[in-house]
């Protein structure tokens, strides 16, 4: 049951938050989210370490079609439920004053959608339904859809059109394989979706081939990954930083989430076979992302580009197929999500006080704003992977598993730890160090507020970064049986 | 020469057909003697009546149907063998009863346009003349409407019940021509509706000429007018197949028509644009569900055996319905006019599930069946579509309606409510999940794919993405774009178009989130009887 109301929580709070008196309406929202990291904490309470999927709750839904209201999580599930239910009210307390610019209805509909795509998105990571999960990997596009097109930067409708088309059409590829695992379920006799029931099938091997590209194609737009990355930058730089906040550091997880569940858990021969043209990719990705970022004028379009890179890192290390691999890649998921709402929000309070997201028309800004800065700083320094901040321990583990599989892919992906250093620190460089340039106005510092919204974010990864003990103890029983489920035969994980 | 004998009529299991023809014949009659004034109130509480006394008739007749024979479906064959009232039939007249209740309704309403109903005041007075000033001076209206399509229904109902190609024919005769009329009597821009109504005659004659020579063609090969004995002809395979072949695509051609295929679509956007914007919506619901029923039942009770030759036509026509109905669409500037060409790739998307028939033991236990697939389709499309039109209607300047896309900018601020329930359909005719059009596909695509037509589903997955480019710049327009100078305005409608909206939108969103009791009753619709 507390799955199901983990999700209801912030569903109702949504209808609450679109019907309640306007003045009422941002209390309210917020009241739901924090509700519900109160139930995603009780969730984790309840959570015994180990593999296999916990308090799950199983109901039939459509009897016709097999499909299930199944809900369960596991290590992988149960950190993307905590990111979810953590970054969701920061994003809204960061909100709180900028939707107020859009009019009187600005803040009530940006807290009620926000709200809606945590519900939608926690439906997904707990989802053990193979329809399910689709059924609500679409929905949470709708409400990204409205908060990107709604709140932002003029040619944000634009942008949202973009990111819808790019994210249906992943999505609709993937309803054919969707749809092939359940003609494969019903050839064997037994017409289901549950993913229990899948992963038991013995699906043959094209078949398999045909199923994992269909699944991939969609996670690789979610992700996203070189070539299919272009909505990404668009849409960070149109979008409110915190939608881009909800998208990388939430919904784009799904992607990554997707391709641990259903390509390695269903699909596991296929994965293996595909693995080259993945780890290319995921290569392409990580210096791609890298160089592209270090050209942009924009601060919200280079945030977006870094996670291109990032992501690439993910999928390098859940494609490697190792222990340690995986359970830095499991590790950078939250990593990242972290940090880079770090960024993104530092960048939301620097952009309100300029007045422009483009670098070159920002100088000086650590001497009017030294506290902001130094956000900023650590904010880029964690992308950065230095140690002593969480990302480096996943970025370490990564970068270690991919020289096990191959000298060359690690070779090459540690090339990124150099290209990011030098977008990281050229960025700070530009615009926070330098003398006051004509024309440029000092920014006021944060507020208590604003640092208030922040400096959790700030503990976790240091925290993370001295003590990564605790998610790893989550990770480790995920990452063994799912290399289990790949046939790989292994000897603990990273300590 | 055989002496004649006199069918037995089976009054019970007819009675919904019999009510509704009923009901139409007495509109008639009211149209010659009832006062003017009192016409619209008698006609509308008639076809209301009529149709709901139908709808209860289908219920307790659903309830009463025994298997027929030794098969798996269930039904009986009436009136001589020449209507058969099973499953399906039920099922199909169900859905076109329920449409044609909130056809009626959208027909009645009269608040949109200053008291007056969306129908031209004298049909007969030719545009921009002294007739038609003095017409809209006494605020005449026609009320022949009415009857009109009580006579359409009824041929919605007996062209997918028919269990012969005579009946059939017959079938889509009474169907086609009060639909023919009913298009062209628009209130206004009436020349743009008399040539649609003109075009669609035209068109529609002509295809269902082609309609009866393939007819005739199949008797000549099977020696018999009736689908059991053409489906016996088929499996001892007498006679010349050639006859066979080009019976079934000169069959194929009027049924296509019907339902908008490509290439035979050419009539649905000047059609759908023209008519009145009632008559459009209770047409593109009707129509598609009755003659999907009839194709339904001509391929696979008279052709079944013949599969073979007629799958590979229905793939190519699938395909290209989806792909050239979604690619023009997407080029439309009007609303109506898009709208159209999205039902062309719908007829594609249903003619996927339509080509997914297996045999019966193909069929896992508790595996969808290309009937329940497509029934549910129906179902799902009917109900968006009808409301979709039904907002339509509402959105309008000094000159009446506003079509045109650009002119619905800014309408998410002008009127939240009627913006969102427009995009809800959009959305569900795009097929996002908790919309019933999610299901709709998921369940024609399952049958598809299991039925090995890979390749369709992938051009079926393919033409869904462009599909979805269209209606979401539709969304984009309404909430995000700034409005053309003083922007749209939206005219409040009476209790009449808002139930038919709110019911569409309603049964969208059920349909979407909890399609087990629909699905469920299309399954317990089973197969056609044979």
């Amino acid at each position: 049951m507390i799955l199901t109301i983990l999700i209801l929580l912030p569903l109702v709070g949504a209808l609450a938050t679109a019907f309640v008196p306007a003045a009422l309406a941002r209390l309210v929202g917020l009241g739901f989210a924090a509700a519900t990291l109160v139930a995603g904490v009780v969730v984790a309470s309840q959570y015994s370490l180990g593999g296999g999927m916990q308090l799950t709750e199983t109901r039939t839904w459509i009897e016709s079609l097999g499909v299930h209201y199944a809900l369960g999580v596991d290590g992988l599930g149960l950190l993307m439920v905590l990111l979810t239910v953590v970054l969701v009210p920061i994003v809204l307390l960061a909100g709180w004053n900028e939707s107020e610019d859009e009019g009187n209805n600005g803040a009530r509909s940006f807290f009620a959608w926000t709200l809606a795509l945590e519900a939608m998105s926690l439906a997904v990571f707990t989802a053990t339904d193979v329809l399910l999960f689709y059924v609500v990997f679409e929905a949470t596009l709708i409400p990204a859809y409205f908060l990107i097109g709604g709140f932002g930067r003029a040619g944000r409708g634009r942008a949202a059109t973009k990111f819808l088309i790019y994210q249906l059409a992943g999505g609709l590829v993937m309803l054919a394989s969707v749809i092939g695992l359940y003609v494969v379920s019903a050839d064997a006799g037994n017409p289901s979706f549950l993913i229990s029931d899948l992963a038991a099938l013995d699906i043959d091997e094209t078949t398999q081939r045909w199923l994992f590209v269909g699944f991939f194609i969609a996670f690789a737009i979610k992700a996203p990954m070189f070539p299919v990355h272009t909505w990404l930058a668009d849409t960070t730089e149109k979008a409110t930083t915190g939608t881009s906040v909800l998208l990388v550091c939430i919904l784009d997880k799904i992607g990554t989430f997707g391709m641990l569940r259903f390509c390695l858990g269903l699909l596991p021969d296929a994965s293996q076979w595909a693995t080259p043209v993945v780890v290319v990719l995921a290569l392409v990705s990580i210096i791609y992302g890298a160089l592209v970022a270090i050209g942009q004028d924009d601060v919200l379009r280079l945030i977006g580009l870094t996670s291109l890179s990032h992501f690439g890192f993910i999928v390098l290390g859940i494609f490697v197929f190792s222990p340690t691999g995986g359970a830095g890649a499991i590790l950078y998921m939250v990593n990242h999500g972290i940090a880079t709402a770090l960024m993104f929000l530092v960048a939301g309070f620097l952009i309100r006080r300029t007045g422009t997201a483009s670098i070159r028309q920002m100088a000086g800004v650590e001497k009017s704003a030294p506290v902001l800065a130094g956000f900023f700083l650590v904010a880029g320094l964690a992308a950065a992977g230095l140690p002593g901040l969480s990302p480096f321990v996943s970025e370490m583990l990564v970068i270690i598993a991919a020289f096990d599989h191959h000298w060359l892919v690690g070779s090459v992906a540690v090339l990124a730890i150099v290209l990011a250093a030098f977008y990281a620190l050229w960025m700070y460089q530009r615009t926070m160090t330098g003398p006051d340039r004509e024309g440029v106005a000092p920014v006021a510092d944060l507020d208590r507020r604003e640092v208030g919204i922040l400096a959790p974010l700030l503990l976790a990864l240091v925290l993370f970064g001295f003590y990564p003990m605790p998610l790893l103890d989550v990770i480790n029983p995920f990452v063994h049986d799912s290399l289990a489920a790949v046939g790989i035969g292994q000897e603990g994980g990273p300590q | 020469m055989t002496e004649f004998v006199k069918p037995s009529i089976e009054y019970f299991e007819l009675w919904p057909l019999l009510v509704v023809f009923g009901a139409a014949c007495l509109g008639v009659v009211v149209e010659a003697f009832l006062p003017r004034t009192l016409r619209y109130p008698v006609q509308v509480v008639l076809a209301i009546g009529g149709l709901v006394l139908a709808l209860v008739g289908v219920v307790l007749v659903a309830q009463d149907v025994r298997t027929y024979d030794d098969g798996a479906a269930r039904g009986i064959l009436a009136v001589g063998g020449t209507i058969a009232v099973d499953g399906p039939s039920l099922f199909i007249w169900g859905l076109v009863l329920a449409l044609s209740v909130a056809g009626v309704l959208l027909f009645a309403e009269r608040h949109l346009d200053g008291g007056v109903s969306a129908f031209a005041g004298q049909a007969a007075a030719v545009p921009g003349t002294d007739a038609e000033t003095a017409s809209i001076a006494a605020n005449r209206e026609h009320t022949e409407v009415y009857p009109l399509m009580m006579f359409a229904v009824f041929g919605m109902m007996l062209f997918p019940a028919a269990n012969d190609l005579l009946t059939m024919f017959v079938g889509l005769e009474i169907l086609s021509l009060p639909l023919y009329l009913l298009s062209g009597l628009a209130r206004r821009r009436r020349l743009l509706s008399q040539e649609a109504a003109l075009k669609y005659f035209l068109l529609g004659a002509f295809s269902s000429g082609f309609f009866l020579y393939g007819a005739a063609l199949l008797y000549g090969y099977a020696g018999s007018m009736d689908f059991a004995a053409i489906n016996e002809a088929v499996r001892n395979d007498v006679g010349s197949s050639s006859l066979l072949l080009i019976g079934t695509g000169l069959m194929s051609v009027g049924l296509l028509f019907k339902v908008g295929a490509v290439p035979f679509q050419a009539w649905t956007p000047d059609v759908y644009q023209g008519a009145p914007t009632p008559v459009t919506a209770f047409m593109a619901a009707g129509t598609k569900v009755a003659a999907f029923g009839a194709i339904m039942r001509l391929f696979y009770v008279a052709l079944g055996a013949d599969r073979w030759s007629w799958q590979p036509m229905l793939w190519i026509i699938a395909i290209l319905s989806m792909f050239v109905g979604a690619a023009l669409a997407i080029t439309q500037s009007d609303i109506k006019r898009l709208l159209a060409y999205s039902s062309v790739a719908h007829t594609g998307f249903i003619l996927t599930g339509v080509l997914g028939v297996q045999a019966a033991d193909q069929l896992a236990t508790g595996e969808i069946s290309s009937v329940q697939a497509v029934l549910f389709y129906l179902a799902t499309y009917g109900f968006a579509t009808i409301g979709a039109f039904a907002v339509v209607g509402l959105v309008r300047d000094g000159g009446g309606e506003t079509t045109a896309i650009d002119r619905w900018a800014g309408l998410g601020k002008e009127s939240p409510v009627v913006a969102a329930v427009f995009a809800f359909f959009l959305l569900a005719m795009a097929g996002i999940p908790l919309t019933s059009g999610f299901v709709g596909k998921l369940a024609v695509f399952s049958v598809a794919l299991a039925a090995g037509a890979w390749p369709v589903v992938v051009a079926a997955v393919l033409a869904s993405i462009l599909a979805a480019f269209l209606y979401i710049r539709v969304i984009k327009v309404m909430y995000f774009d700034e409005p053309v100078g003083a922007g749209p305005s939206v005219a409040y409608p009476s209790v009449l178009t808002a139930t038919t909206i709110a019911v569409g939108a309603a049964v969208t969103l059920v349909l979407g989130v909890l399609p087990g009791p629909v699905l469920e009753l299309a399954a317990v619709a089973g197969e056609f009887i044979r």
